[in-house]
């Protein structure tokens, strides 16, 4: 816990009598002893009816599921034969499943998915902030414009993308063929084996590089002046201010932004369903597709919570040992 | 974010104007799906499947009549027969060979989006608020765990979160149910709540509560009238991270909810003509959908900048 | 904080509200679920003779094919009472009767008088029966439906083509007889200009998020020899499955689809199907036949410029098509029971059946169907019967749904992704398929 009542400064932009009366009275630094004898509920009571209802809600909505997840995974369940007999399968459901192919297809997918969507965000995003940092007129209206594909239903405008990947009268590919020259029957973006992995990514990086580059924004903004001023004063070129201020000191921040949406993009389900639905053939089938296949369409309930796990493990796992390298970097 | 952070190592004025240009034109380029989308809500269907794509048009609301209306197609005797179109849709859609049979689901859809975005936003502020102020002024056993148990559960994917949702809600009866729905998307978002308000009410400095306290408010009054009025900031900006992720779910409402209470992102892509997807009554419903956002976006960008790099700056 | 307080009272009301009124129109009306297509909208057209009678209102919920067993196959096992009747597509019976999804009808079948043997009988093998070929029936034939070919007459009859076409491979250009020469006839198609427009062969089913795919592979396959199991021994599907013959329909799918299908046709089903035929971009058109009412009264394609012809025969003469259709069924989680019985003894009867075909639904009834005037009723009806007769389904066991998830993912990772060789697809699907069963514990 953060124990506040050291005197810090007051970080608030709204004033109001009361409030400043109330800050006088707190200078008087009240003895603790005083501040218990108030009536009405005693504090630890407020505090858990305050904190109690959430607990209770995400228990009863995320733990209690999960534990029954974690039970189920050791059975052959399936949740449309209700009549059928439950039997314990012990550990069959995760060696089946880490000794499939279909799985480790699914993980590439995945993992080329969450790796270039990630480097082409970083990048993008990065240099956006960069750019913004500058803070030419009206660079607030325009951050605003460039946030707006981030706010969308990614399964809604991931359906409309469909329409403008269609080869012959989409507007991607009308685009693209305006500028190189290739005939649109060619730009088969959602057909092609080699060119779909590559049209989710498009849409993805359309839609979250605002995001990132918010976080590069908020990094590049925490840098403070007295350094860039103490490099100007050592005669720094701006090529050297960029690597050795810029960069090292916003490296955390685009690492927090990698891991979001790591993290985000490893759960990829809603805007890739409606977009290739996995296809051509397994492609772009990822992790999270082939998990609601084998969940609601093939209904093994048993085996996709065993699945869900591993997932879950493998997002948790991944997770906490770059936030461990994230905190390393912090603290150099 | 203040924008005064900066002012002593100003940029040159050559570096700010390709600066500008070049965010300008990004900013272009992104608004074109979002632009095309809106120009294709505009269209015939023929326009709107015409090669070259076409960016001038006359504009038609027929998009909106098929959003709105199932049709039936009719033989041009029977459509003769009828009495004269009362509307413009009745007229457009005879034009097709078609009549109008009824009102479509989408109307419906989108109120159980309503319902159930602002519902689960309310509960996941109203809980989280709450949650938040214990755990910022009260020392609570195991806090840092129960904080990061809070968080640990949007690492789930939603594909695996929905399985035992799904058993468990079968059971209880909250199947295709709006209750359900704000219930599981509240438990979602609470969790995102709670971070973000403990890190709003920490800056609220507790010296203020405590010298109401002495003033004689309990301190649930001080609660209301001290920390709440401090606090509206960030609760604007937690409410409208809650209500982007509860208006744009997908995952959860295509697999728990089939029609009662089902929402308007699982609806939207099944909107479908004669043949394969009605591309301008679907541009239509996403031009529908996307408004209520863009609004939002545009009214509260300021508390919503603050709420994502505050998210980020906190961890 | 006071006006949140407002907003969140209102909308709490607002909810309590919503869901009186939806429980409140759930007692009166019936809720009818099946896909989005032209039948969906004819049965809402005829339903409105329900409604007169009886007074009991018809509302419907409708989702698309690639949508359609997902959401309903969901709804159901989640035990929902949305739907009150639900017209399952015919697959499902395996499973929607073991886990008592649906009614079982004898009793009121005997009861009202309505008797199996006055439809077709396919539909019934088809659409009502579980276990197959036992007279245990958990729906009514609704709408009869099967895979069959639509083509452009009015390019097939022009003769400059007809001489060109017969120039070059040695008979008259016309609906092919054979799947060889459906091949021919599609190359022929394939990137000729027509009118100014470039056109294309084919259009087939290539789908994978549903069952597109497998519909359209199975459709080829089973002309050419393809078996689902040994006769003699169930569930044995080596050298059966991926026999020769399998293999061999499996390579032809893969070359109609590389040589003679349009650009970006990988992800294509009934309506992209439907879409590619009316904008004339296609010679050839394999669906379902229930677009063909469509087509025919279409103002660009139909009329006369439309012909329908059956499946074409595989190498060795035999000719099968792929079963579609569904039998209407009462939903056991549902409140109203008997008013949708009532609905289904309304359907049943001759004369609705005989107003069904004339507004375009697929009548099961041999009363319609056999009727001598029915071949020349519409340009397609003999099309129609003719592959009635001839039709095979996939399997329809309790894990139907598993075994098409298999198939669709081997067809779409070789046909379309070119991902192995045809054996190497079979051969993977009988293992799935076996592995499958024996979970299940059939093997």
């Amino acid at each position: 816990m953060q124990d506040m009542t050291s005197g810090k400064p007051v970080v608030t932009d709204t004033t109001s009598t009361i409030l400043d009366r109330a800050a006088e009275a707190a200078a008087r630094a009240t003895p603790d002893t005083l501040a218990k004898k108030v009536r009405g509920l005693s504090d630890r009571m407020v505090a858990w009816i305050f904190i109690a209802p959430t607990i209770v809600l995400l228990l009863a909505i995320n733990i209690f599921p999960l534990i029954w997840a974690i039970q189920l995974s050791f059975t052959n369940y399936r949740a449309n034969r209700p009549n059928e007999e439950i039997k314990n399968v012990g550990l069959q459901n995760y060696s089946r499943i880490l000794n499939d192919a279909d799985t480790w297809m699914a993980m590439q997918a995945t993992a080329h998915f969450v790796f270039w969507t990630i480097l082409l965000q970083t990048l993008i995003g990065f240099s956006l902030a960069y750019l913004i940092d500058r803070k030419f007129r009206g660079h607030a209206f325009w951050t605003t414009i460039i946030l707006v594909p981030m706010m969308l239903s990614p399964a809604v405008v991931g359906n409309f993308w469909r329409f403008l990947y269609e080869p012959q009268i989409g507007l991607f590919t009308y685009i693209v063929s305006f500028f190189t020259g290739i005939p649109t029957t060619d730009i088969l973006m959602l057909s092609s084996v080699k060119l779909a992995p590559w049209a989710i990514i498009i849409v993805d990086t359309w839609m979250w590089t605002p995001y990132v580059m918010l976080i590069c924004l908020a990094g590049l903004r925490s840098i403070p002046d007295y350094i860039y001023e103490a490099a100007e004063v050592d005669r720094a070129s701006n090529w050297r201010q960029f690597w050795s201020i810029t960069l090292p000191m916003a490296l955390p921040f685009i690492m927090l932004a990698v891991l979001f949406r790591g993290i985000e993009n490893f759960k990829m389900f809603d805007m890739v369903n409606l977009l290739t639905g996995g296809g051509p053939g397994s492609t772009t089938e990822v992790a999270s597709i082939t998990l609601k296949r084998e969940a609601f369409e093939k209904w093994r309930t048993g085996f996709s919570s065993a699945f869900a796990i591993i997932l879950f493990v493998a997002v948790f796992g991944l997770a906490n040992i770059y936030v461990k390298v994230l905190n390393r970097v912090k603290s150099r | 974010m203040s924008a005064a952070a900066h002012s002593v190592v100003e940029p040159s004025s050559t570096s700010k104007r390709i600066a500008g240009t070049l965010i300008i034109l990004y900013a272009l380029i992104s608004m074109i799906p979002l632009f095309w989308i809106v120009a294709t809500s505009f269209k015939t269907p023929p326009d709107s499947i015409a090669y070259p794509p076409k960016i001038l048009f006359t504009p038609s609301i027929e998009g909106y009549c098929n959003l709105f209306t199932t049709r039936t197609r009719q033989t041009p005797e029977y459509i003769n027969a009828l009495p004269p179109a009362e509307s413009f849709c009745d007229e457009t859609v005879r034009k097709r060979n078609m009549v109008i049979a009824g009102p479509s689901n989408f109307l419906p859809r989108f109120l159980n989006s309503v319902i159930i975005a602002f519902g689960s936003t309310f509960c996941a502020v109203f809980l989280g608020t709450l949650a938040a102020y214990g755990f910022s002024r009260f020392r609570v056993p195991l806090a840092d765990d129960l904080l990061f148990f809070i968080l640990s559960t949007r690492f789930m994917p939603p594909i695996a979160v929905a399985i035992p949702i799904y058993l468990m809600y079968r059971e209880v009866g909250l199947s295709d149910t709006a209750l359900g729905m704000i219930l599981l998307y509240t438990a979602v978002n609470v969790s995102l709540a709670v971070w973000l308000l403990k890190g709003f009410i920490d800056e609220i400095p507790r010296e203020y509560e405590e010298a109401a306290m002495i003033d004689g408010y309990t301190r649930l009054q001080a609660f209301r009238k001290v920390v709440l009025p401090q606090a509206t900031t960030g609760i604007a900006a937690t409410a409208i991270f809650c209500l982007i992720f509860a208006w744009n779910e997908y995952a959860f409402a295509s697999l728990l909810t089939s029609g009662t209470a089902q929402t308007a992102p699982p609806f939207i892509p099944t909107i479908i003509g004669e043949g394969g997807q009605d591309w301008p009554a679907v541009a239509a419903g996403t031009t529908v959908f996307l408004v209520p956002i863009l609004v939002f976006t545009v009214l509260l960008r300021k508390q919503l900048l603050r709420g994502i790099t505050f998210g980020a700056v906190r961890k | 904080m006071k006006s949140t307080l407002k907003v969140s009272l209102g909308l709490a009301a607002g909810l309590a509200a919503s869901t009186a009124m939806t429980g409140a129109s759930q007692a009166e009306d019936l809720t009818l679920c099946w896909a989005a297509w032209d039948p969906a909208n004819a049965l809402v057209e005829l339903s409105k003779d329900f409604t007169t009678q009886t007074g009991i209102g018809m509302k419907f919920e409708f989702v698309p094919w690639t949508n359609y067993a997902d959401r309903f196959l969901n709804e159901l096992n989640s035990k929902g009472k949305l739907c009150d009747l639900i017209i399952g597509d015919s697959q499902w019976i395996g499973g929607s009767a073991e886990n008592g999804h649906y009614v079982k009808l004898n009793d009121f079948f005997d009861k009202e008088g309505i008797k199996m043997s006055d439809f077709v009988d396919a539909t019934v093998v088809g659409y009502s029966q579980w276990p197959k070929n036992t007279p245990n029936y958990w729906s009514l034939p609704a709408f009869g439906d099967v895979v069959g070919w639509t083509y452009r007459k009015d390019w097939f009859s022009r003769p400059e083509l007809q001489q060109e076409f017969k120039a070059k491979y040695g008979w008259d250009l016309d609906a092919p007889k054979t799947f060889a020469q459906l091949k021919e006839v599609a190359e022929f198609f394939q990137n000729r200009e027509i009118d100014g427009k470039k056109v294309y062969g084919a259009s087939i089913y290539t789908e994978r998020g549903s069952e597109g795919v497998t519909m359209g592979v199975m459709d080829v396959l089973y002309s050419f020899g393809f078996k689902y199991e040994n006769p003699d021994k169930p569930y044995e599907m080596e050298g059966y499955v991926n026999s020769d013959k399998s293999v061999a329909g499996l390579e032809f799918y893969k070359s109609l689809y590389d040589c003679c299908t349009p650009p970006g046709a990988s992800n294509s089903y009934m309506g992209e199907g439907i879409d590619a035929f009316k904008s004339g971009q296609v010679a050839m058109h394999m669906n379902f036949a229930f677009t063909w009412p469509g087509l025919q009264k279409d103002e660009m394609v139909g009329g006369e410029k439309v012909g329908f012809f059956a499946n074409p025969a595989g190498p060795d003469g035999e000719k099968l098509a792929q079963l579609g259709g569904q039998g209407i069924s009462v939903v056991s989680y549902s409140d109203n029971q008997d008013a949708a019985l009532q609905y289904i003894k309304w359907f049943a009867n001759p004369e609705v059946q005989k107003k069904w075909w004339s507004l375009g639904g697929f009548s099961c009834l041999k009363a319609v169907v056999e009727d001598p005037t029915f071949p020349e009723s519409q340009p397609y009806a003999k099309t129609f019967l003719d592959s009635m007769a001839i039709v095979k389904d996939f399997w329809a066991e309790p894990s139907y749904a598993s075994l098409l998830q298999a198939s669709q993912k081997r067809f779409h990772d070789y046909v379309v992704a070119g991902q192995g060789t045809a054996k190497e697809a079979l051969d993977g699907l009988v293992k799935d398929w076996t592995e499958i069963f024996e979970d299940d514990g059939k093997i």
